[in-house]
């Protein structure tokens, strides 16, 4: 049985079809990412996964709850980290927890049994009397985690969960997800940060203009949709040189100043570089795919 | 379940301070110029409107300003939908939170009202019931405000355009039955006026005449107040 599962799934605001016929299913103890352009459609998928919001047609299945007719069920094992943090700035970092664990209708003794290790996990141990105008962003964002880990959920929903933190910030939280997920919860998180996607999901879905338009492990998506090794060369006469580099790579590609070669094997490429041109050779990654497959253009 | 924001009454004493300075301050001031007021003198009959009015303050800024600064700024609604709560339980909650603050108000302006002489029969306990009941009246029509708003300005419409001018005709500081017929007919059919309807028989020390009409007003405009506010909630949140 999959942890959450969703099948043409449709939502639509007046004439625009923001999500577009989703089928999606997760399996328990599974991180699975969500990702996409801005206004892809990921946050309303999300919030259609909650009960949030009504479909316009299809279904939902959330820990074996139909959503939205038994939501609130459902929600009672679900924690979410939203995308900007709503935490309660006029209490203090306790009491944001001990009220959010009342609103899970959680008795006040069990909730303070937890507080001392939701304090650890998030790295606030002694800070439970700081005042939440006091903490950093990090600091903030871990406090969100931990908020919604107070009802004991079996899965844990993410919208963008490292989106501006800094480098130190961001490593911290991606560890507490991985650790989550070995304590066997379900994760699903959206993402539009490569990096991330690929360091901590097992499985991961494509979305553009409320579509789904690829999914599987990152490893498959990377071999399925892209060459394995890319060459970017940029600087003084790249524009000559591309019309070589084409007869030399398999495929070629210019966005601005910069030339995007994509091959299995790309000595020949290499050396034919030279002069005022500087390059970097790297391995294809995850932002290749996904931007082979939703375009180079902004997104606003 | 809805008993979660208790720990936020600090705030209290500015809701009071205020609203007390200008009940001794026109009670006493304009009162030794007017010898008497529908036979009880004019402090009294002040203090009946004060309480009233002070009561609808309180209930419309919590569910106006501190309602839209939850839902709005903070975005605390949100949080609390993550859990297994919806729209309808916040709108609830919203508006038990501002009467109940409304009530506090209202019931220690008829405290300081007791200590100083103004009432004295035992009929005016029932004035900490009605004082809630005005409380509840604001506090759903406030949050239909709240749902409404785009910004914080939307509340100054409400303000300058309903309120002031509703406390000038309601029998706040002079009976309404002096105003001219069309006037007085507006009074009625707006709530505050049915409040002080009910609280001023009480301080006075007897029972309200026609006390069902009042109460009835009242309840119609919190249930009004409280269908409209989650119908609005719901929308705003479905989007």
């Amino acid at each position: 049985m999959s942890a959450l599962s969703t099948r043409a799934l449709r939502k639509s605001y007046d004439a625009l079809e923001v999500v577009s016929g989703i089928d999606l299913a997760v399996a328990p103890g599974e991180c699975f990412g969500l990702l996409g352009p801005n206004g892809a459609g990921k946050t309303t998928t999300l919030k259609l996964c909650l009960g949030l919001i009504e479909p316009d047609a299809g279904e939902i299945e959330l820990l074996g709850e139909p959503v939205p007719r038994r939501a609130r069920e459902a929600r009672a094992r679900v924690g979410v980290v939203p995308q900007f943090d709503n935490l309660d700035p006029d209490f203090t970092v306790e009491e944001n927890l001990v009220v959010y664990g009342r609103y899970f209708g959680i008795p006040q003794s069990r909730i303070m049994e937890r507080i001392p290790g939701l304090l650890e996990f998030a790295g606030l141990a002694g800070r439970g009397d700081s005042r939440i105008t006091t903490l950093s962003g990090g600091m903030k964002r871990r406090l969100t985690l931990a908020r919604a880990l107070v009802n004991e959920p079996q899965l844990v929903f993410m919208d963008e969960p490292t989106t501006g933190l800094d480098p130190q910030a961001r490593h911290l939280i991606w560890e507490r997800l991985r650790s989550l997920t070995q304590e066997g919860r379900t994760l699903v998180l959206t993402t539009h940060f490569m990096e991330e996607a690929e360091r901590l999901c097992h499985r991961l879905a494509i979305m553009d203009r409320g579509r789904i338009i690829a999914q599987g492990t990152p490893r498959a998506l990377i071999a399925e949709h892209i060459e394995p090794q890319v060459v970017e060369v940029h600087g003084e006469g790249y524009a000559t040189w591309m019309e070589r580099a084409k007869q030399l790579a398999p495929r070629v590609e210019r966005v601005g100043d910069t030339v995007y070669c994509y091959g299995e094997e790309l000595g020949p490429v290499l050396k034919s570089i030279s002069g005022e041109l500087s390059y970097l050779h790297r391995p294809a990654s995850l932002e290749d795919v996904f931007l082979k497959l939703t375009g180079r253009d902004l997104r606003d | 379940m809805l008993v979660w924001r208790k720990l936020m009454a600090a705030a209290v004493l500015s809701n009071l301070a205020d609203p007390l300075i200008m009940l001794f301050g026109l009670g006493y001031g304009l009162g030794a110029l007017l010898p008497s007021v529908e036979g009880m003198s004019y402090i009294a009959f002040f203090a009946a409107g004060q309480l009233c009015t002070a009561t609808m303050f309180t209930a419309s800024f919590e569910s106006m300003f501190s309602g839209f600064s939850r839902m709005h700024g903070q975005k605390t609604w949100d949080a609390i939908l993550y859990a297994p709560l919806v729209i309808d339980d916040v709108v609830a909650g919203e508006i038990g939170w501002a009467a109940s603050k409304a009530w506090l108000t209202g019931s220690t302006i008829l405290g300081v009202a007791v200590v100083f002489g103004l009432a004295s029969s035992p009929w005016v306990l029932l004035a900490l019931p009605a004082a809630f009941l005005v409380g509840l009246a604001f506090s759903a029509v406030g949050l239909v405000m709240c749902v409404l708003a785009r910004g914080w300005d939307f509340f100054s419409y409400y303000m300058t355009l309903v309120m002031t001018p509703m406390m000038m005709i309601s029998g706040v500081f002079f009976p309404a039955e002096q105003l001219p017929a069309p006037l007085l007919a507006v009074a009625k059919a707006l709530p505050l006026y049915h409040g002080v309807q009910i609280v001023r028989p009480l301080i006075a020390g007897g029972p309200p005449p026609s006390l069902w009409l009042h109460v009835a007003v009242l309840l119609a405009y919190a249930a009004a107040g409280y269908v409209l506010a989650i119908t609005f909630a719901r929308r705003r949140f479905s989007s």
